[in-house]
């Protein structure tokens, strides 16, 4: 009775341990097919407002703009025709809200039943016009020109340059300077948090004595458990003011304090994690070498940190992926300025920071829902790539190794 | 020890069961959420938390991020009430329509839109055309604006802010801001990076003010005459940028938030709209 009552536990045990690891994998699983799902909805949209249409005269030319060129149109940057591949012909913007400016009450109508006839009226009249209004308002008998404007391509979202994603008439979905922002600001950290990291690892686990790690390791880990929003606040109080003084900037929110800040939270992982690789190294092999002659620096740089390269390196990339994936500090710190960085001494936008700044006001389904997920894939990925060649280039030294 | 761990096994299944047993009873029916505009938050915090020292029975929470960020909350229906700095667009208009949702706007007060420079700056007056050459990124330097030989910092709000769309329609023609703006996602962050960096400029609601920065007289007649904003100003009109302040509801719901937006228009709800430092409705 006993014995199966004992079978019986270790089975349902047993059975409790692969349902947890199947409910893992399988959120896993379903986060990553929600998160593609969403965000490839955006390369199925048109940029601009659902409803609405661009118009121009029938006697242009123009067939198709970029959203660049709507842009740039609407912010009066080009202000002729024949700089889109049209006739020699002044631009003239018309928003509908504006209409009542140019006609009467009693030329539209009480309740702007002859609105449809107003607006053929001015783009037949005006030869230079683009007109913005809803499609509802779409005169039967169109004597204009309706705009082609394509679908949001992968090559235009990964290359334009311009981030303005509530825009009108069109936004504007360029990543790349969320991207590369993202990548600066996670390289500064790295470059910032990895030796430092590594130091300290060293002298807590080879040169520290117990008591000095004893005190050292606990005040580390607790780095980890500060919130990252009082990281971003001691950011912008402390180290944004300091960063404008030494470099002497215009302005101090900077990707390098983005950088600093992702360092600084990056360090309690890499020490942790190398550390504990470090002390794994067995007793043996120290020993062995300090028989041999070695001093204490030869043993640490032959033996110990070889021995626990794999751990260093695991360490070193958990660090890189909070770096990446951190949001409320960088936000708070960077600046957030959707420009492409050239030194670490700008401000940059970072796709965390994005996604958090501006999920709250996209509505559920729109094209800039749908893009800030897109966004999410791209980091997804990004994050996915640096796993994979640093498990990558570990596994092939480990094998020539052993 | 096995039995053991049939009863941590027990144990933590009812204390789940008991947890989520108590978030159910706290969505309860009574609380308010009010979400929204940065601009309105902190009147509506003061009007909350003196309307719940009255009335023992009503529970409100007030939850800042921006106007967007409240309109889209109200159409997905995690808040009751909408706080906002802007009028609804038409693309919120027609979403709403799409969801067979009735919105109600309710004025509750006026704001001016205040430009702000840090202490140090000798720039005190700009034009409208002026400001909106700032941020389009036509003037870079403040010795164009006959300031020192500065590189200007243009501090802006994210795009979910109210007054991110009021400041693009009203002060900058409704062209797009440059990329290289530094955008906040809070009005309060917008205060502390100009007040602790030399060119910069910013912009916000008028109660957010305070002495670590300086407030800037702007003229909408070409240079003629340059107005400060302050609430004499705006109420008579003579600051042509201010604007209205709105919470915004749907019908259907009324009746649970009435007691709210009344009190936000009762002659004490309006008195707080006075003290926090804004423009009241009479």
């Amino acid at each position: 009775m006993r014995k199966k009552f004992q079978k019986f536990q270790e089975k349902f045990i047993e059975g409790l341990l692969m349902l947890s690891g199947t409910i893992t994998s399988l959120t896993v699983v379903l986060i990553i097919v929600f998160l593609f799902n969403e965000g490839l909805g955006v390369f199925n949209n048109k940029p601009i407002d659902e409803g609405y249409i661009l118009a121009i005269n029938k006697s242009n030319s123009v067939k198709k703009l970029s959203a660049l060129q709507i842009k740039n149109i609407f912010d009066q940057k080009i202000k002729n025709w024949d700089k889109v591949g049209g006739p020699n012909e002044k631009i003239v913007l018309i928003n509908i809200d504006d209409i009542s400016d140019y006609y009467t009450e009693i030329q539209l109508g009480k309740d702007f039943e002859n609105l449809h006839f107003c607006i053929n009226d001015y783009i037949n009249k005006h030869k230079g016009v683009i007109a913005f209004f809803s499609e509802s308002s779409l005169p039967k008998k169109f004597l204009g020109k309706v705009i082609n404007i394509d679908n949001i391509k992968l090559s235009e979202f990964l290359l334009d340059e311009e981030w303005f994603p509530t825009a009108t008439p069109v936004a504007q979905f360029g990543v790349k300077p969320l991207i590369l922002g993202t990548l600066w600001v996670s390289f500064g950290a790295v470059l910032f948090a990895l030796p430092i990291g590594l130091f300290a690892a060293i002298f807590l686990s080879e040169i520290a004595h117990k008591r000095v790690r004893n005190i050292l390791k606990p005040l580390i880990e607790l780095l980890a458990g500060i919130p990252s929003v009082v990281y971003g606040f001691f950011g912008l109080v402390i180290i944004v003011p300091l960063i404008q003084q030494v470099f002497d900037l215009p302005v101090g929110e900077t990707g390098l304090a983005g950088s600093i800040i992702l360092g600084i939270m990056a360090l309690p992982t890499i020490i942790t994690i190398s550390e504990d690789a470090m002390r794994n190294t067995p007793r043996a092999m120290k020993e062995a070498s300090l028989a041999l002659g070695a001093s204490k620096w030869q043993t640490i740089y032959k033996v110990v940190i070889p021995y626990s390269a794999s751990g260093i390196t695991a360490g070193a990339i958990l660090g890189i992926g909070r770096a990446i994936g951190e949001t409320m500090a960088v936000l708070m710190v960077t600046g957030n300025a959707a420009i492409i960085p050239h030194t670490l001494l700008q401000p940059v936008r970072t796709i965390p920071a994005t996604i958090a700044a501006e999920l709250g006001e996209a509505g559920a389904g729109s094209v800039h829902y749908q893009a800030l997920f897109a966004l999410g894939c791209i980091l997804f990925i990004i994050t996915l790539v640096i796993n994979l060649t640093v498990g990558f280039v570990t596994k092939g030294k480990n094998q020539k190794k052993h | 020890m096995r039995v053991n761990y049939l009863v941590y096994i027990l144990i933590s299944f009812l204390t789940f069961v008991s947890c989520k047993g108590r978030i159910k009873e706290e969505k309860d029916d009574k609380i308010i959420t009010i979400k929204g505009s940065d601009t309105v938050l902190p009147l509506a915090q003061m009007e909350a938390e003196n309307l719940m020292k009255k009335n023992k029975e009503i529970s409100i929470s007030v939850i800042g991020g921006g106007s967007g960020v409240g309109i889209t909350a109200l159409l997905e229906g995690t808040t009751e009430i909408a706080m906002a700095s802007r009028d609804l667009k038409k693309k919120e208009k027609l979403k709403f329509r799409e969801a067979n949702m009735d919105v109600e706007e309710t004025l509750i007060a006026f704001d001016a839109v205040t430009i702000i420079v840090n202490p140090a700056n000798k720039v005190s007056n700009l034009t409208e055309k002026q400001i909106e050459q700032i941020y389009t990124g036509e003037i870079k330097n403040w010795k164009d604006l006959g300031g020192e030989d500065l590189v200007i910092v243009p501090y802006s709000r994210e795009s979910s802010s109210g007054t991110y769309d009021y400041f693009k329609e009203k002060m900058m023609d409704d062209k797009n801001y440059t990329s290289d703006v530094l955008s906040m996602s809070a009005t309060g962050a917008i205060v502390q990076s100009v007040s602790q960096t030399k060119g910069a400029i910013g912009y916000i609601g008028l109660a957010y003010m305070t002495p670590s920065v300086k407030k800037i007289a702007v003229s909408f007649d070409e240079g003629k005459t340059f107005v400060l904003p302050t609430v004499k100003t705006a109420k008579d009109n003579t600051y042509s940028k201010s604007r209205p302040l709105y919470l915004m509801y749907e019908k259907g719901n009324s009746k649970k938030v009435n007691k709210v937006i009344e009190y936000f228009l009762s002659v004490e709800g309006q008195k707080i709209v006075a003290n926090i430092g804004y423009v009241p409705l009479k």
